[in-house]
């Protein structure tokens, strides 16, 4: 197992190693890298949900990139990979507890989603490519960083989802009382295309901005001809 | 817990699909679908990964529940799974090497399909014996199976389709997804008769 642990079949190469701002937007896991898409779907019918797993979910990522990194080079490269899973299993239990100790009612809304963390392949992706073969200050922020980057991706589709299928947020009603909610968005087909529309965003704003990077060129180009001819 | 069987199958398998309802698998649901021929065989290796590490962990469950180490259980059910995938993939590699081959990097990568972890939580949170877990996971990996299948028949006919650049990719797959889930919605009134 040499190719790297995602899901997803080519994730864009690191540019510039700066571990805290790739992860919240450049490689941002959800819109960019489209990993760990069960919570994503899943959790975000409501805005307080969405943030809950995604701070449960940096939580797990910055003490298992830590602890990782902390001990990659005693780990044997063959059973690197259950290594990690035996980790993050243990933080993610730790962190079930926590919930339940924190807030019964997160703890019930999020359900069996909490345990489910140790098969997001977020999780599991992080060591793979990054946190087994960095120093561990950069495997934290790298840890926080993507889990920061996926909090974030997750209230933004609950933000959509929260207010169009329930008009709320946070539980704060936004309109008046003759909002008729369009429940389909708090239903699974809704999560979907929620996703869709936010993915093709930022592919519309990703593709806008390299117009306008290749223009520029362009430009510079002419400009240089111009000046030898 | 008295619910029969019938309706633990029907539950699991259409009423509360795993993937297009439940919203679990959905990295490989997305990640395999785009070739029928290796979306049936995943489906097949899930199913058996599923059906295998759901009566190992009834089993451990049990042992857990006497030693009083419930804490133990998200560990215990990894380690397991993680296990039956190992012994699946030298079953494969011994019998087919060309499936093998074929289905690559993403064999190891069933440990982290969430589907796979999801049953032995649900059953033991259900608080299912031995027969009822064990239709349990039968329909679940089977309704994952299906929802497999389906979008991978619907993504070979887009193959061709005339789609605008910017759609290609993710989004349209999760377009399709939507409606394929819509489509399950159908069945959601069928659980109250049960």
């Amino acid at each position: 197992m040499s190719e790297p642990l995602s899901c997803h079949p080519a994730p864009p190469p690191e540019t510039t190693d700066r571990p805290f701002l790739n992860g919240l937007w450049r490689q941002n896991p959800v819109f960019v890298m489209v990993l760990g898409m069960c919570p994503t779907l899943a959790i975000t019918n409501s805005v307080r949900n969405a943030l809950a797993m995604g701070l449960a979910t940096t939580f797990v990522m910055v003490c298992s990139n830590g602890m990782i990194s902390l001990i990659r080079k005693l780990i044997p490269k063959q059973v690197r990979i259950a290594t990690y899973i035996a980790i993050i299993a243990t933080w993610v239990t730790v962190v079930d507890y926590l919930v339940k100790a924190i807030s019964i009612d997160v703890y019930k809304a999020l359900g069996a989603y909490i345990p489910l963390i140790v098969s997001n392949c977020l999780v599991l992706e992080r060591p793979e490519a990054y946190a087994g073969k960095k120093p561990v200050g950069k495997s934290l922020l790298d840890g926080l960083g993507m889990g920061l980057g996926f909090a974030f991706a997750l209230t933004c589709l609950g933000t959509v989802r929260e207010v169009l299928g329930a008009g709320t947020f946070l539980g704060v009603p936004l309109f008046g009382k003759d909002f008729e909610p369009w429940v389909l968005f708090l239903l699974p087909p809704g999560g979907f295309i929620a996703l869709a529309m936010w993915l093709l965003t930022f592919t519309l704003w990703r593709e806008r901005k390299e117009k306008i990077r290749r223009q520029a060129q362009q430009a510079e180009l002419r400009q240089a001809l111009e000046v030898i001819l | 817990m008295n619910e029969s069987l019938t309706h633990i199958f029907l539950d699991a398998f259409l009423i509360n699909n795993f993937v297009l309802c439940v919203f679990l698998g959905m990295c490989s649901f997305l990640g395999m679908s785009g070739k029928f021929s290796t979306a049936w065989r995943m489906g097949v290796s899930v199913m058996f990964v599923i059906i295998v590490s759901s009566v190992l962990s009834f089993g451990a469950n049990l042992v857990l529940v006497r030693f009083h180490a419930e804490y133990l259980r998200i560990i215990v059910y990894i380690i397991i799974i993680a296990a039956t995938v190992q012994l699946t993939e030298m079953f494969i590699r011994k019998e087919s090497p060309s499936l093998f081959r074929e289905l690559g990097v993403y064999l190891p990568l069933i440990t982290t399909n969430c589907a796979v972890l999801a049953v032995p939580l649900f059953q033991t949170f259900r608080k299912y014996n031995l027969i009822q877990s064990t239709v349990f996971a039968i329909a679940a990996s089977g309704g994952y199976c299906m929802a497999l299948v389906l979008l991978s028949l619907v993504r070979e006919r887009t193959d061709l389709g005339d789609i605008p650049l910017l759609g290609r990719g993710t989004a349209l797959t999760l377009v399709l997804a939507a409606m394929l889930s819509l489509a399950f919605m159908g069945f959601a009134g069928m659980g109250s008769g049960g």
